[in-house]
């Protein structure tokens, strides 16, 4: 069992700008999210957990665009956009696994992640909360005149809910610098998003708001920092919000409770087709930056790092009885333990 | 100074927004038409459309703008006009705020305040007129306070928007044009959690909060017994130390709640009391509260679901002379709710 890594997340934000931390930073996701389904599957970890696989390159493409000030409001389905934006494998894995470890010592859970150094706002399990909220965190910009930006994430399901009207409106009538990042990725829970939406493109909802919108493909790194770096341009320049629909796809069910098999025939492998991570590989090696052989010692050497941060969490102590009474409410400070 | 309690809520906002630059307003009509109940009276005025703003009919909305608001820097203040339009907002308080500090492991906080009128009196019917303050109190991560006039609306409200954690202010919309000798100014802050002795007696302590403090007052004067009668003001979190004290002395408890019997805020105390002060109770405790209905809109009807001082006046004779709970008077008249 070797040592964490020091990198904070800050550096490990900072760290992506090389593409090949990109990828690097993808396998990471991929190889994590896995394994947090064996350990699930193997009665190890308690409780649920949403994963991302498929839908990477969303994750890298925002921590690309907005900057560690900025402020993100992301959802249940978060281990992606925690890990790109730059917290630590093990602080996730911590948090996932109940430890003291864990970014908020494992009161949490799998669904609820944050490190406000890089601007990750507590992950919210309600669908659609986040997107008032980061109408909020906007507005905090709006009135003190700061610099910063919020981005909401939230799925195609969460276009169908009460918040998304009211987060959208609210943010278009007061020109908020916030961007709002849909990641379609075809299934509300256990349903195609064609059975409970009556449009193809989420993006189209934008004009009811007098808000601009660009659909993306979301298997492409360069195509989603481009898309969310235009629209955090725009609410830099005071010219109000943008909806991003990026066109993604969940490999998994709903949660570790769904094995989705209510997906027509040949859907997962048309999307496997189009593997953000593949798509990824593929152009570094076209540009020469790295060879099939140091990709793969590349991959190797992720798998390792995420079985060592395993190892060390599984090893590590659970959360303490006095963590469930700490950070209750502002006069609730410990006095004791752990 | 004599202020009505519309009057002293608006003041405490505007002296807090003059301390500290961080503090906003949000609400339905609130800026330019200075609110529906003119809580806002002046503050678009003196503080302009950034600070002031009027909001869409968009409760989850802008409730949810106050969360994220409060998680970067802010300190807003959420005006919601009847507090049963908090229902389509409820995520964004009991699920969010509540929890921002929890899951942060406090890293981020959220210092909002958000203000609801409340209560029956004035003849809006089944659904302007709750108190509802059950469904956040019993959510960890809350406060929640209740003033009874101008003076305390004063100090409750310059408390909230000071305090770290989200803090629910419900106003009784009943009182909001009556005048009360308040103080301003620092010495008129009203710390949360410490209730007010507003008599001493010797026979019974009332706890009562909002505008049935008014009530019991009532009901006390010229009555065969004499009362601690206490305002709570901060019902979450409740000052048990002063009512203990006070049922220690006077061995009989009397609750005093605007809201339907079942479940009310008086089952908390009640229940603490018989538990922690069992052994100084010479009588049974007892709730005066209204019956288990939805608020009637005639006026004489919805005078008859309040608590009414006479019948805590009777109710306390009856207890004090044979010891037992005088029986709630939807019950004495057969309707069996």
């Amino acid at each position: 069992m070797t040592a964490p890594l020091v990198s904070t997340p800050l550096e490990r934000r900072h760290a992506l700008s090389d593409p090949v931390q990109q990828l690097d930073r993808m396998l990471e996701i991929r190889h994590f999210e896995d394994r947090i389904k064996d350990l699930f599957g193997q009665g190890l970890i308690h409780g649920t957990t949403h994963t991302c696989q498929g839908q990477e390159a969303v994750s890298i493409g925002l921590a690309l665009a907005a900057r560690p000030t900025d402020h993100v409001c992301c959802t249940y389905r978060g281990h992606g956009h925690a890990l790109a934006l730059g917290m630590t494998p093990d602080s996730v894995l911590g948090e996932i696994t109940g430890r003291v470890t864990g970014t908020i010592g494992g009161v949490g859970g799998s669904m609820h992640l944050s490190e406000r150094s890089v601007g990750l706002m507590p992950t919210s399990a309600i669908v659609g909360a986040g997107i008032p909220i980061a109408a909020g965190a906007a507005l905090t910009a709006q009135v003190l005149g700061q610099d910063h930006c919020a981005v909401a994430l939230f799925g195609d399901g969460a276009t169908n809910i009460g918040a998304f009207h009211e987060g959208l409106n609210l943010a278009a009538i007061w020109r908020l610098p916030v961007v709002f990042v849909c990641e379609n990725n075809v299934y509300g829970e256990y349903s195609r998003f064609d059975t409970t939406t009556p449009v193809e493109d989420l993006a189209v909802r934008a004009t009811s708001y007098g808000m601009p919108s660009e659909i993306v493909d979301g298997q492409v790194i360069g195509d989603v920092e481009a898309s969310i770096g235009r629209a955090l341009d725009r609410a830099r320049a005071g010219d109000g919000p943008t909806l991003i629909e990026c066109k993604t796809y969940r490999y998994s069910g709903h949660s570790r409770a769904d094995a989705a098999t209510y997906r027509p025939a040949g859907e997962l492998d048309a999307w496997l087709e189009r593997d953000p991570i593949t798509l990824h590989r593929r152009s570094l090696v076209a540009a020469g930056v790295l060879d099939d052989a140091a990709a793969d010692r590349l991959a190797a050497d992720v798998h390792s790092r995420v079985e060592d941060c395993i190892e060390r969490t599984m090893a590590s102590e659970p959360a303490g009885v006095a963590s469930m009474f700490r950070h209750v409410r502002s006069t609730s400070a410990p006095t004791k333990g752990n | 100074m004599k202020l009505r309690m519309r009057q002293a809520i608006a003041r405490a906002i505007a002296d807090e927004m003059r301390v500290d630059p961080t503090v906003i307003v949000m609400g339905e009509d609130i800026a330019a038409a200075e609110g529906p109940f003119k809580t806002s009276e002046g503050l678009l005025e003196e503080f302009g459309p950034l600070r002031v703003r009027d909001t869409p009919i968009s409760e989850m909305g802008f409730t949810g703008a106050a969360v994220g608001a409060a998680a970067t820097g802010l300190k807003p203040i959420v005006e919601i006009m009847f507090v049963e339009f908090l229902g389509v907002a409820l995520d964004m308080v009991v699920t969010e705020a509540a929890k921002l500090r929890y899951l942060s492991g406090g890293s981020y906080t959220a210092p909002l305040v958000v203000r609801a009128s409340v209560g029956a009196g004035l003849g809006f019917g089944a659904q302007h007129s709750q108190t509802l303050e059950t469904w956040m109190y019993a959510c960890p991560g809350l406060k929640l306070v209740v003033p009874s006039g101008a003076a305390s609306a004063y100090g409750l409200v310059r408390s909230a928007i000071r305090d770290e954690d989200p803090v629910i202010v419900l106003e009784p919309r009943v009182l909001y044009a009556e005048r009360e000798e308040t103080v301003v100014g620092e010495e008129g802050i009203i710390p949360l959690g410490v209730a007010n002795l507003v008599t001493t007696g010797a026979d019974v302590t009332i706890v009562a909060l909002g505008q049935t403090v008014g009530t019991a007052v009532a009901a006390a004067k010229g009555a065969g017994w004499t009362a601690d009668i206490i305002d709570l003001r901060t019902l979450v979190p409740w000052d048990r130390e002063r009512v203990c004290e006070s049922v220690e002395r006077t061995g009989r408890l009397v609750l005093v709640e605007e809201s339907p019997y079942s479940g009310g805020w008086g089952t908390e105390i009640a229940a603490h009391i018989a538990g922690e002060s069992f052994h100084a109770l010479r009588a049974p405790v007892v709730r005066f509260t209204c019956p288990d209905v939805p608020v009637p809109y005639p006026a004489h009807l919805e005078q008859r679901y309040l608590p009414s001082a006479d019948d805590v006046r009777a109710g306390i004779d009856e207890l004090i002379a044979g010891g037992r709970r005088p029986r709630p008077w939807w019950e004495k008249e057969g309707y069996a709710s």
